[in-house]
């Protein structure tokens, strides 16, 4: 056998390690410095499990597991991994366009491509992606009363889809170069004519296993919210991170489509030279356009709505005081949802349509600001007359009202097609949707990770670095991307490795400055991590509750044991842990326990994401044997799984009564706690409830 | 609700087996949400195809490279497919053995393995002829688009071995009962999107 038949592409040229090697500059090391970070990384996480030896304890609660609230916290991890690389990306290109005026600066035109191409991709894809699904895994079953996702391994087989794309992003790092061709891998520059590489095919594969996973999760969650709401739960009286939920897994499942298909064109022309995009032989880049922001504008919404269902839940439980509006917010997100399937021409208002057509799609963008702007008012409202808790989760919702509304203001002036006109393709455009993703979604996802972490865990995070965390997000943000503006509306191009322009230094270096103060808030999340995690004993909440809590999750201990509810609740209004509380029929002891029965774990979620992410690093490189074996593989893997029949298992009426018991013994030793101690040490998860 | 109540749309197994119909709702449920997704990727290259009907780039276009009376024959086979394993779906529900269940399947199996070797076959002359994707923009969309509803027959014809196997060696259980019933709208599916594939592609590219 060849080398080219045994590897394909692959060389050692093909090493960033060895480009370095007889190439040394700045550029290059910095590169091979980011290969080594992955590749020492990835050996310290390895050698230490195996010197701990937790591979058997990982591999049988975790990997293998479809708890749905196991899923969610990897699905969380996976997206602080994959923020860290992003933000240490957006870091670098700052300081490139700070020092590269007139000058070189610190890496080349190809590898700032890479950078700004992969910053994009991951932090939407492998960053706010995972970040939100595993919120809503984890809270929404707990939120509606259900012990699982419809399909949980379904939901595991997503989860590893996604890791295995999120590795390959990480390889890339490693082996080859990335496409330089921007988040959206616009043709024609990523066909083979002008990116003869591999960096669009590891764009297209990482892009597209991330799609099909995200694809299979909606489908699941819109099945859960449908079909395995408890008795009582009405669709009006759904939480409404419930709802904002189920809209996105409605987007996720029709726009989701939209990416596959023009991600799998384009990989039809570069693989095997069909011409959907070409310039040549009746290619339609067109098509393209539309087909990606066909999926790209909904894709905002993806990311933007469960956030809002975060702020809501923050908002109306640190308020005590119960949501404001709540069918006009149900209403919103529901017409936010569909106004979104009609606004995607406005990415590209510049590329040759007619007037009349971008002047529909202009009206319609800003149509959506309305039902933006009532769920706004709406939180404000909640706000209004309310014992108001300054916590770090609403700390992020005050913030993030303020910024995003300013966001939102330059988003009606670049829905205004003339004025798209003057700042298209500028550093304005690029302050525009920092400005709306960093309060509209990484500030929400934040305050839902501040917001349920002691439920997930049992503790609560440290209130200083939150504050310290916090902070730093919310100033460096401003001095960042407030700089941007300014720029492009003076002109600068978005994308731009060298600046020709000495008058723009200063709101460059302003704008790097705000980079490494981002950098700081990041750093201050792992450090409040690690002292939260040091000083767990203080802060432990095992009663559930520490925040007096208004749904379903609130209402059992934290963290929740394994099936959830012993007894399926049933409900008769909205915050119905809240009226229990109230009524004092909450944490009501049942007469006698039933036993439970749960999903089996699975290797099959890890197999196929192993066979995926091999399969899609197999085309990168177009080494076809390991393709083929690869599909194969994943096909023999679900025709066998379908001939399992042992996928349940019981848990016994008395286990489950042992482990209530027990947490109703903490429950009676449990001292309630006022709202004024609630970020103290004597809060141990029991609200005190005032009639 | 009574086991009678129609839980999802489709035949349902009702009466006859009320532990498994109440549980099918759900999963089926399910499977309309992954062919509803399923619908919009065809409705996606179908638009593309629309899009790309004038990108002939001088070679050939729809009124050189289609024949009428094969893919007319495709249709017919294929929907008598879809017939057969409605005959499958309702011994599912009604009959005792397994015997007639497996013997439509068969039936469905080899009109679906039929329609394959047409489609290939007529797909085989049009690259000899040098009708191949790469030569132009319009036959890049239709190779695309006739090959993905290829490849999803191509599935259900193995999900359809699958299943014989299963029914041999389980029998009727709930699982393999959920199975079929979602194969069947599959299969349905499939045939939907041929008729779409049929009307849209092969008549209107040659009544133009």
């Amino acid at each position: 056998m060849t080398g080219a038949a045994l590897l394909g592409r692959l060389g050692w040229q093909s090493l960033a390690f060895v480009r370095a090697w007889q190439d040394p500059s700045l550029n290059t090391l910095i590169a091979a410095g980011a290969a080594a970070l992955v590749v020492i990384g990835a050996v310290a996480v390895v050698a230490l499990i195996t010197l701990r030896g937790q591979w058997r304890r990982l591999w049988r609660e975790w990997f293998t597991s479809l708890d749905h609230k196991k899923i969610g916290i990897m699905y969380v991890a996976l997206s602080f991994v994959m923020l860290a690389r992003a933000l240490a990306e957006a870091v670098l290109m700052r300081l490139q366009q700070a020092t590269a005026i007139n000058a070189p600066g610190v890496v080349d035109a190809e590898h700032f491509a890479q950078l700004f191409s992969t910053h994009g991709t991951i932090m939407i894809f492998f960053m706010a992606m995972p970040f939100l699904t595993g919120l809503i895994n984890y809270v929404l079953p707990l939120q509606i009363g259900a012990r699982d996702v419809s399909f949980p391994l379904l939901n595991a087989i997503s989860l590893w889809l996604t890791a295995a794309a999120a590795g390959l992003m990480m390889a890339s790092l490693v082996v080859g170069r990335f496409s330089t061709g921007g988040w959206s891998g616009y043709p024609p520059f990523t066909e083979t004519g002008f990116s003869p590489g591999v960096g669009p095919d590891y764009w297209i594969w990482a892009v597209t296993l991330g799609s099909i996973g995200s694809t299979l999760t909606g489908l699941n969650f819109a099945t859960t919210i449908y079909k395995k709401r408890c008795t009582g739960m009405t669709v009006m009286r759904m939480p409404l991170f419930v709802w904002t939920s189920l809209c996105t897994s409605i987007l996720m499942i029709f726009s989701m489509p939209a990416l596959t298909v023009a991600t799998a064109l384009l990989a039809l022309d570069r693989y095997l030279g069909f011409h959907f995009f070409t310039n040549a032989l009746g290619g339609n880049m067109m098509n393209y356009a539309n087909l990606f922001w066909l999926f790209g504008h909904p894709e905002v919404y993806v990311l933007i709505l469960p956030a809002f269902g975060i702020y809501s839940e923050v908002v109306s439980t640190f308020s005590t005081k119960e949501l404001y509006g709540y069918a006009s917010l149900a209403i919103a997100t529901i017409a936010i949802a569909v106004l979104s399937f009609t606004v995607w021409v406005h990415h590209f208002f510049t590329m040759g349509q007619s007037a009349n057509i971008n002047a529909v799609f202009g009206i319609a963008t800003m149509a959506i600001g309305v039902p933006t702007g009532v769920k706004i008012y709406n939180w404000i409202w909640t706000m209004f007359r309310g014992e108001v808790r300054f916590t770090v989760p609403l700390l992020y919702a005050l913030a993030f009202m303020m910024t995003f509304v300013l966001g939102g203001l330059t988003g009606i002036i670049l829905a205004f097609p003339p004025l798209d006109y003057l700042v298209h393709n500028t550093l304005f455009l690029v302050a525009h949707f920092h400005n709306m993703l960093i309060p509209g979604l990484l500030y929400g996802l934040l305050a839902g990770y501040h917001y349920w972490f002691p439920k997930a865990f049992g503790f609560r995070l440290d209130e200083r670095w939150g504050r310290v965390s916090f902070a730093c997000w919310v100033v460096g943000f401003y001095l960042a991307f407030m700089p941007l503006y300014v720029l492009g509306a003076a002109g600068m191009a978005r994308r731009s490795s060298e600046v020709l322009e000495p008058a723009f230094r200063p709101w460059l270096l302003v704008a790097g400055a705000g980079a490494l103060v981002l950098a700081a808030a990041l750093a201050a999340l792992f450090v409040q991590l690690w002292v939260s995690v040091r000083h767990r004993r203080a802060n432990v909440v095992p009663a559930g509750d520490p925040w007096d809590g208004r749904a379903l999750e609130w209402s059992v201990s934290a963290p929740p044991p394994e099936y959830n509810f012993a007894v399926l609740p049933h409900v008769a209004g909205r915050d119905p842990f809240h009226d229990a509380k109230r009524k004092g029929t909450a944490y009501a002891e049942p007469v006698r326990y039933a036993p439970i029965e749960m999903p089996r774990n699975s290797a099959v979620g890890p197999i196929l994401g192993a066979l995926g992410g091999w399969a899609a690093f197999a085309l990168v490189w177009q080494i076809w044997w390991l393709a083929a074996a690869t599909v194969i593989g994943m096909i023999a893997t679900v025709i066998a799984r379908s001939f399992v029949r042992d996928v349940e298992r019981t848990i016994p009426a008395e286990t489950v009564a042992r482990i209530e018991r027990d947490w109703h013994e903490t429950l009676a030793r449990s001292a309630p706690t006022t709202r004024d101690f609630e970020t103290t040490a004597i809060n141990r998860g029991l609200a005190q409830v005032l009639a | 609700m009574s086991a009678g109540d129609a839980m999802h749309p489709g035949l349902n197994l009702g009466q006859t087996d009320a532990e498994t119909h109440a549980r099918a709702g759900h999963d089926l449920f399910g499977f309309w949400i992954f062919l509803m997704s399923d619908a919009v990727l065809f409705a996606l290259l179908f638009a593309t195809y629309g899009v790309m009907l004038r990108g002939t780039a001088g070679g050939p276009g729809p009124a050189d490279v289609y024949k009428l009376l094969t893919a007319f024959v495709e249709t017919v086979v294929l929907l008598t497919s879809s017939f057969t394993f409605g005959m499958a779906s309702i011994s599912l529900k009604h009959a005792r053995g397994i015997a007639p269940i497996t013997a439509w399947l068969g039936v469905t199996l080899a009109l679906g393995l039929a329609f394959l070797a047409m489609e290939y076959n007529d797909l085989a002359t049009m690259v000899g002829d040098g009708a191949v994707p790469a030569r132009s923009g319009f036959l890049s969309s239709f190779h695309a688009l006739i090959s993905l509803h290829g490849l999803h027959v191509l599935a259900g014809c193995l999900w359809i071995v699958v299943m014989l196997v299963q029914l041999c060696v389980f029998g009727r259980d709930g699982r393999v009962k959920i199975n079929m019933l979602r194969l069947g709208l599959f299969w349905h599916f499939l045939d939907i999107v041929w008729v779409a594939i049929f009307s849209v592609v092969f008549l209107q590219g040659l009544a133009r």
